[in-house]
């Protein structure tokens, strides 16, 4: 097996997807000859041709279109969003036009799209480049959302994404392009969407995350065992729909939880999940199901990002309330 | 049947005032500058080009943050921004922070909001801008509302707005010049054409000849101008400007021009998508030789001057640097007080918890 950082975990699953079905294309700003901003597509254009991997003009509202209208001649586009706070640009073609195309043709059109874009705060980014606008799209109904935390993951999971027939959003967080290398098979494998990952096990407190907030889960947890607490982490790696039978099957087993997510606290998805729960599973409870996430203002410039962005800290914190209530 | 397309080029030719070797070559277009003026702009693009160099040394050493090179830019960005009054108002975007330290930022803000410090955008009183843009084209809508604006409100001065050959491709674009273009409304809209969107070629771009013609469409004047020509800069953007007040609507100008160095500090390589033939080609029209060649043939220019600009330059960006240093540290409650005029209950809530949390 090889060892792999993620952007190459997912360049791998790219050039997997651009060997196995001609329908795959890959395109957008600066990803042809520069092979992307972060290299995500690095040498896919000489090995594939300008035919299939190619730039766009720089408008993500045209490439979000010209998306929905290569799906239409049955072509499977993996669109680059070059970064996510410019889908702003691009929101009534995937919230009010892709998300809705199988809908409204009465299941006659789908669209089976992939939009990768790096997100996540933490690498002094100007604005509008870091921001969790994962809950945008979570909220459109016909949208999945998928955010991948260990290469191994994104690999497996970009490829089930390319082969989805519904529109998927894969989501790359920025800070854990190149911070670490995983074990990635060569070979093609897939993960199924909407299944979480157990990526600790334990018995006192449920931790349900994604993203870059897996590895602060992670962290939290490993201090928390010095002082005796058995903290389980769920990655959910799918986050729209995600996978309540994992976290109600943890819950049962901890009876204590506590969501964590990088972006701000206000309608976020952590409230949905806490929802979720606790509709399903009040009686399992000990305490009441806490969040952490980010204070309500807009991604702060980069100077503040640091003490603005949830950490490990802020999670064991929060677990000793949960513990302590 | 006619075709529309052919033939669009020689409508939209470079307007060019003096040439590569520094000689008039459009004697009729030589604008009304006294020598004093014309020593300004020099003065003005040898202070920017080392202001590039200090930046790019300062980002290498991690005293600079978010940086977009200027160098190659300097007629087009400081050309346009010399034909403007106080009054007029400037919506840059991320490269056109030099437009703004002549428009009246401080230096010590402009290297603030490198660093990703609230107070770099906090524009003082009297300097009419906005921080840099971002967001591609965002801008260039808003330039359309403040030139409205201006308009209704009879002021006799005009939005300019800044962005590259990438920008023209935005929707933004086409809706900004639009919406000026149906009011009449007194903007500029001017595009760095520096042939690159990162590792874009225009010619990827769009299949237009040029990018002034887009003005067209929208029913606005469009001219090209050549963009390492500080003088063409100067004159199509003074011209524009009048026609702006005189209730003549918009204009768009397009500059030709070229980035010298990489796209932004974070990471950029230009060798993986210029060639340096191409980077020779337009490194002989590098707009500071060219206007020093011109100065001097007038005897205006020497390299005692120019050494003195440089000298004051580096002294002024040191003295600049260290009051950005003195600035205090920015904080989440800083930001949390900027959220609205009055915080809603989560964020009094919330004020209190990373108060408390910053007083660790
Ligand atoms: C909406 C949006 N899309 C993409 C980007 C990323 N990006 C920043 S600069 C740039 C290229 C811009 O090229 P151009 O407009 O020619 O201006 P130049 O940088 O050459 O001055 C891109 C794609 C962005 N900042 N905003």
């Amino acid at each position: 097996m090889a060892q792999m950082t993620m952007i190459q975990a997912i360049t791998d699953a790219l050039r997997t997807e651009l060997k196995n079905d001609e329908n795959v294309l890959v395109y957008g700003e600066d990803v042809g000859q520069n092979g992307g901003v972060f290299r995500a597509t690095e040498g896919l254009q000489k090995e594939f041709g300008e035919e299939r991997v190619f730039d766009t003009p720089l408008a993500e509202s045209g490439i979000g279109g010209l998306s929905i209208g290569l799906a239409l001649q049955g072509y499977r586009p993996v669109p680059e969003i070059q970064f996510f706070g410019f889908v702003y640009e691009a929101m009534d073609a995937i919230n009010g036009q892709m998300a809705r195309m199988r809908y409204r043709s009465g299941g006659t059109y789908s669209q089976p799209v992939t939009i990768r874009s790096p997100f996540g705060g933490g690498v002094h980014t100007p604005e509008l480049h870091a921001d969790s606008l994962e809950g945008l799209i979570a909220q459109q109904p016909g949208m999945k959302v998928v955010i991948p935390s260990t290469p191994y993951d994104a690999k497996g999971l970009l490829i089930s994404s390319i082969r989805d027939n519904d529109p998927v959003l894969f989501l790359e967080h920025m800070k854990l392009y190149r911070s670490f290398r995983g074990e990635v098979p060569e070979k093609e494998y897939t993960i199924e969407l909407g299944k979480a990952d157990v990526k600790r096990e334990g018995s006192d407190v449920t931790l349900v995350a994604y993203g870059a907030m897996v590895h602060a889960s992670l962290k939290a947890a490993e201090e928390l065992e010095k002082d005796g607490i058995q903290a389980e982490v769920i990655d959910l790696r799918t986050v729209m729909p995600f996978d309540i039978d994992t976290i109600l099957e943890s819950v049962k087993k901890t009876n204590r939880v506590v969501v964590v997510q990088e972006a701000q606290r206000q309608a976020g998805l952590a409230a949905q999940i806490v929802t979720e729960i606790q509709e399903r599973a009040i009686l399992h409870l000990e305490a009441p199901v806490l969040r952490v996430a980010a204070p309500d203002t807009v991604y702060p410039f980069s100077q503040a990002e640091e003490v603005w962005l949830p950490n490990y800290k802020d999670i064991i914190e929060k677990v000793d309330k949960v513990i302590n209530f | 049947m006619k075709r529309t397309i052919e033939n669009v080029e020689s409508q939209f030719e470079m307007f060019q005032i003096i040439n590569e070797d520094g000689e008039i070559v459009n004697q009729e277009a030589m604008p009304n500058l006294s020598d004093e003026e014309l020593k300004e702009l020099m003065h003005r693009m040898v202070y920017t080009r080392i202001l590039d160099q200090r930046s790019i040394a300062l980002n290498r050493q991690g005293r600079l943050g978010f940086y977009a090179p200027t160098a190659g830019q300097e007629a087009s960005q400081l050309g346009s921004q010399f034909a403007l009054e106080k009054d007029d108002f400037i919506l840059p975007g991320y490269r056109d922070v030099p437009q703004l330290i002549w428009h009246g930022l401080p230096l010590y803000q402009a290297f603030l909001f490198s660093r990703g410090h609230f107070h770099g955008n906090q524009m003082p009183e009297g300097v009419n801008a906005l921080s840099p843009q971002i967001i591609i084209g965002a801008q260039i809508t808003q330039a359309a509302g403040v030139a409205l604006g201006m308009k209704k409100r009879g002021k006799k001065a005009v939005a300019i707005t800044y962005t590259g050959d990438g920008g023209t491709s935005q929707g933004d674009f086409y809706e900004g010049m639009n919406f000026a273009g149906a009011y009449q409304a007194p903007a500029i809209f001017v595009v760095q054409n520096n042939r690159f969107a990162i590792s874009v070629p225009v010619e990827k771009q769009t299949a237009a000849q040029t990018l002034a013609q887009k003005a067209v469409a929208a029913g606005i004047e469009g001219i090209q101008v050549d963009g390492m020509d500080v003088l063409a800069v100067y004159a199509a953007t003074k011209d524009a400007r009048e026609r702006g007040i005189n209730g003549e609507g918009p204009t768009l100008i397009e500059t030709l021009t070229y980035r010298y160095g990489p796209h932004t500090m974070a990471g950029d390589d230009p060798t993986r998508y210029r060639t340096d033939d191409l980077d020779n080609e337009w490194e002989k029209k590098d707009p500071l030789v060219r206007f020093r060649k011109f100065l001097e043939g007038k005897g205006l220019w020497s390299e005692d001057e120019e050494n003195k600009v440089i000298d004051q330059a580096k002294e002024e960006i040191k003295a600049a640097i260290k009051k950005a240093d003195e600035q205090p540290k920015q904080k989440v409650t800083d930001l949390i007080s900027y959220m609205y005029e009055e915080l809603p209950s989560n964020l009094k809530e919330q004020m209190e918890e990373y108060k408390e949390k910053e007083s660790k």
